[in-house]
């Protein structure tokens, strides 16, 4: 589904990524795990296409389109979705407007028509109540006034209806009780689909306790260091990250 | 190239002249001598078959303006206006006695415009979309062209015709509230209103009735180098209700056309109005050629106690705008409202707020305003909030929010308070924001198009205002936000 050859990305003069290799075939979920600051919250806004990341070097191609070619609401529409380790207060707009633009923004990307208001009302009465969302929650302004466990609940809520093919989690667990990572572990897992593969980006071990991911990465330096199973992820917790840190240096 | 920084070359790119409404009706029209002079007055006073009181007031306006200066305090700028280079009055040749009878180039242009003048085509148009019906006076140049529903308004008791009309029909109530609210010795402006005034509407509602429908008026500026000056006043009588929506287009031209009106609303005991504005004059071209300039006095008199007046604007046309819709809460226990949205692109410099004046006991005010810069416009948000001395128990709240789109646009904000007694509570809040890369980025990653982001964030922070407007023109005015910031964003 998706296959990174050899990337290098920079922010102005500063290269982050540096050589990334990484394929992820449909219906797996893929863990990178690296030490703060090693780069992989870049790796999530290249792939999803943030304006002031320069890719040098290397290709992405994700389902033989080559994404780096496509904006940032072409590559949504076809199928990227990124959870925000941050979500972003988008005061004044209705969570449940904001919703609904972007799903018939995406439908209309890919000429498909837009979404009837009682069945999108459906929809999302199904979906909210399965990641503890409130109607009260759906008319506030997007994120705002939110809790922390709020607003990724509310990412995973727009995962659920957007439906995409690849999701991108950005420390997916940062700031969550146990309660709550509970709760977006079970959404996540909930969309698990042979046709929807994942990448779960965390320094943390705990949330691959919830969700169980296929293969794990070692990212330090700008590339992927060490690839394994699930049981790399405990090695990790054990030994830390300094070695690869080294390594990689 | 980070998302603002593209959002800036959009702006700069932007194509002003997409101005939908530019386009020029082609009709004789009868127009007084170019210029001002007492002749031009006189003029214009016997056109209207007006009555010698009436002609007087004008000339002593007059007179009184030659000694006037041309105000400068408002943060905008532009050449000198030669106002000896306008026509004062100028009228369509078949003047049309009914809706008939008016220049079917006239109903063509109402209709291009989206505003059906025939009572049957405004059945089916305006009630089809919204369950509820509109009268509509229609002013083209310096006349009011039609007036629809008329005979239906009557039945209720509600006077609603051309100001020129109601001099004809009902002088004395004309005489009894002309320029009691504001003076024709007010400001430089008003006062050549006053002088050269051509129409406008007028509204009376009696005692104690609601005013069955909405109201409204639609200005349409035709003639080149032709000033617009029209004269609204509006009366609710005790415990009467009457909404009114204003709204305003002009063709596409390189001269600047000058527009200053004056609207004078009266509440007596226990009434309420509340008046809307969709104001879309041309704003000129992408370097800030032509357009209107539009300086306007509105002001509200709660005169009775528990008045209400609720003004609602939405503003994002002319060159220039100076314009500040005040209200005057002289009734104890009064309340006045303004909400406001500005828009500014391309060149527009926009000076617009409100003056909030408590004299009565426990009376209230709210300010709501939110100012949208792009381009390189520069929009400043203007107030006034005072409380008199004998003004017990006066509260306000204020709020003044800006958004800026870009780096070369200014948002500016200048609140005065002045409170003359212990017990007045005056509240502002202020903020000022961009649109930060990060949310449209975020919009950008669930799908939306640049435009579609700047669009649905623009819109999320007029939201508070858009709810006040009558529900046919909120989505009317939701359309018009996102056509004034094409471009630009969408």
């Amino acid at each position: 589904m998706l296959e990174i050859k050899n990337l290098h990305a920079r922010i102005g003069d500063k290269e982050i990524i540096k050589g990334l290799d990484l394929t992820i075939p449909a219906g797996e979920v893929h863990a990178i795990m690296g030490p703060n600051g090693s780069g992989k919250s870049t790796l999530s806004y290249v792939l999803s296409g943030k304006p002031g990341y320069e890719v040098t070097q290397g290709s992405v191609t994700f389902l033989g389109e080559d994404l780096l070619a496509l904006s940032a609401d072409q590559r949504a529409a076809a199928g990227i979705f990124l959870a925000f380790q941050y979500p972003v207060e988008v005061p004044g707009v209705a969570n449940m407007t904001f919703l609904r633009s972007a799903l018939n923004a995406q439908r209309r990307t890919r000429g498909e028509e837009e979404i009837s208001t009682p069945d999108f009302l459906r929809l999302v009465k199904e979906k909210a109540p399965l990641l503890g969302i409130s109607q009260e929650m759906l008319r506030r302004g997007v994120n705002v006034g939110f809790s922390g466990g709020e607003k990724k609940r509310n990412e995973i809520l727009q995962m659920a209806l957007l439906e995409p093919k690849l999701c991108v989690l950005d420390e997916a667990d940062s700031g969550l009780d146990i309660d709550a990572l509970k709760v977006v572990a079970d959404g996540v897992n909930g969309l698990r689909a042979a046709d929807r593969a994942f990448l779960v980006i965390t320094h943390y071990q705990r949330l691959l306790d919830y969700i169980v991911p296929d293969v794990v990465h070692v990212f330090a330096a700008g590339r992927i260091v060490r690839t394994g199973g699930k049981e790399l992820a405990l090695e990790l917790e054990e030994t830390g990250y300094a070695a690869y840190s080294q390594d990689a240096a | 190239m980070s998302a603002v920084q593209e959002t800036v070359a959009q702006v700069r790119a932007i194509d002003v002249d997409q101005y939908k409404y530019g386009f020029v009706t082609d009709i004789e029209s009868e127009k007084a001598p170019k210029g001002l002079s007492e002749d031009t007055v006189r003029y214009i006073s016997a056109k209207k078959g007006e009555p010698e009181w009436m002609l007087a007031w004008r000339l002593d306006a007059y007179r009184r303006w030659l000694g006037l200066q041309e105000p400068t305090w408002a943060r905008v700028s532009y050449p000198q206006i030669d106002f000896q280079d306008y026509y004062y009055f100028a009228q369509p040749k078949r003047a049309p006695q009914s809706v008939d009878e008016i220049d079917p180039e006239i109903l063509k242009t109402y209709e291009k415009l989206g505003i059906p003048l025939r009572e049957r085509d405004a059945l089916l148009g305006i009630e089809g979309a919204s369950g509820s019906r509109v009268a509509v006076d229609a002013v083209f140049d310096s006349v009011s062209v039609a007036t629809t529903f008329k005979a239906e308004l009557a039945k209720a008791g509600v006077i609603f015709c051309s100001i020129s009309e109601a001099l004809r029909e009902h002088p004395d109530l004309v005489r009894q509230y002309l320029g009691s609210v504001v003076p024709a010795s007010d400001n430089f402006y008003a006062t050549l209103n006053a002088a050269v005034f051509s129409d406008g509407s007028f509204v009376y509602v009696p005692k104690g009735v609601r005013c069955p429908m909405e109201l409204s008026t639609y200005f349409r500026i035709n003639e080149r180098n032709t000033g617009q000056f029209e004269r609204t006043l509006i009366i609710a009588d005790e415990g009467a209700y009457v909404s009114y929506l204003e709204g305003c287009t002009a063709p596409q031209r390189d001269e600047n056309q000058l527009h200053a009106a004056v609207v004078e609303l009266v509440a007596l005991k226990d009434a309420e109005i509340k008046y809307s504005t969709v104001q879309n004059w041309y704003p000129g071209d992408k370097d800030g050629k032509g357009g209107i300039y539009n300086f306007v006095t509105k002001r509200g008199d709660c005169r009775g106690d528990n008045s209400k007046i609720s003004w609602t604007q939405v503003e994002t046309g002319s060159a220039i705008t100076w314009k500040y819709p005040s209200c005057i809460l002289r009734g104890d226990n009064s309340r006045g409202e303004f909400y406001s949205i500005a828009i500014s692109n391309g060149h527009q410099q926009v000076d617009s707020g409100t003056k909030m004046v408590h004299l009565g006991k426990n009376t209230s005010s709210r300010i709501i305003s939110k100012g949208i810069s792009a381009g390189r416009s520069n929009n400043t948000y203007r107030g006034l909030v005072s409380a008199h001395r004998k003004a017990t128990g006066a509260r306000n709240f204020t709020n003044c929010d800006s958004l800026l789109i870009g780096d070369t646009c200014g948002a500016h904000t200048v609140p005065y308070m002045e409170a003359k007694n212990a017990s007045a509570v005056f509240e502002h809040e202020a903020t000022t924001s961009k649109i930060s890369d990060d949310q449209l980025f975020y919009c950008l990653q669930r799908g939306l198009s640049q435009e579609e982001a700047v669009a649905l964030i623009v819109n999320g922070f007029v939201r508070d205002v858009l709810q006040q407007l009558p529900m046919e023109f909120a989505v009317e005015a939701q359309k018009l936000i996102a056509v004034s910031l094409e471009g630009s964003v969408g």
